[in-house]
């Protein structure tokens, strides 16, 4: 499936991309990060510390448990904050 | 019942206004006003980072979520987001009910669901460099009040 790959705040800066399309066969988010941390250093050093990372799919925050299956969109971005 | 997010700033008094023009029912209206502090004269610029997608989908579910839980005859959420300088406005949240006690509580629940939930992330530049603001414990912490049986 191919997936549209969101990023934002200083994930966005450490990675250096906004938005990118990725080829994956990830059953979870969980299963995403570890594909994505593979691939590059600039990934593997924005996803180092989970617990400062929040999740969405589709629009709606997750954990890194959650299952890919059907989804589009998945948003990587630290604690927000809004307000 | 309304959420906005824009780029451009706001009249609060008129969005007051606005929310009971023309009905005799509200006797309570409650708002809050977030703006762009800057404690010791470092700031020297400011930017509101959003999630466009969602940021409209976690705002109406935090509605919607404060009009099931209190008698609301109006509520308004504004949001900005861009580049913003000290003492600009930033948000506002503003509630009617017929009594006091809805409108302070439903005001309460939005703010301490927006300041988490809402994907917004502030940038601040000082002085000393720029620097993405940390989420505060007590803000995670505020909304534990509001969770089912709390309240």
């Amino acid at each position: 499936m191919t997936l549209d790959v969101l990023y934002f705040a200083w994930l966005r800066e450490r990675i250096g991309a906004s938005r990118e399309a990725v080829d994956t066969d990830a059953a979870t988010v969980a299963d995403l990060v570890a594909e994505l941390r593979g691939r590059e250093p600039r990934y593997d050093a924005a996803f180092a510390d989970m617990a400062a990372v929040r999740v969405a799919v589709d629009q709606e925050l997750r954990d890194l448990a959650a299952p890919l299956a059907g989804a589009r969109e998945v948003a990587f971005f630290p604690p927000m904050t809004g307000g | 019942m309304a959420v906005r997010v824009q780029e451009a700033d706001f009249d609060p008094g008129a969005e007051l206004a606005a929310l009971h023009a023309g009905r005799t029912d509200v006797g309570a209206l409650v708002s809050f006003t977030g703006l762009v502090r800057d404690l010791d004269g470092r700031l020297t610029g400011f930017e509101l980072e959003h999630y466009p997608e969602m940021t409209a989908k976690a705002l109406h579910a935090i509605e919607a979520e404060a009009r099931a839980r209190w008698p609301l005859q109006a509520c308004l959420i504004v949001h900005r987001f861009g580049p913003l300088a000290p003492g600009d406005r930033i948000m506002m949240v503003a509630t009617a009910s017929a009594h006091r006690e809805a409108a302070f509580d439903a005001a309460m629940f939005l703010m301490d669901y927006l300041k988490s939930r809402a994907p917004f992330w502030k940038r601040e530049t000082t002085t000393a460099g720029a620097s993405w603001v940390d989420a505060r414990a007590a803000d995670e912490a505020a909304l534990r009040r509001w969770s089912r049986g709390g309240r």
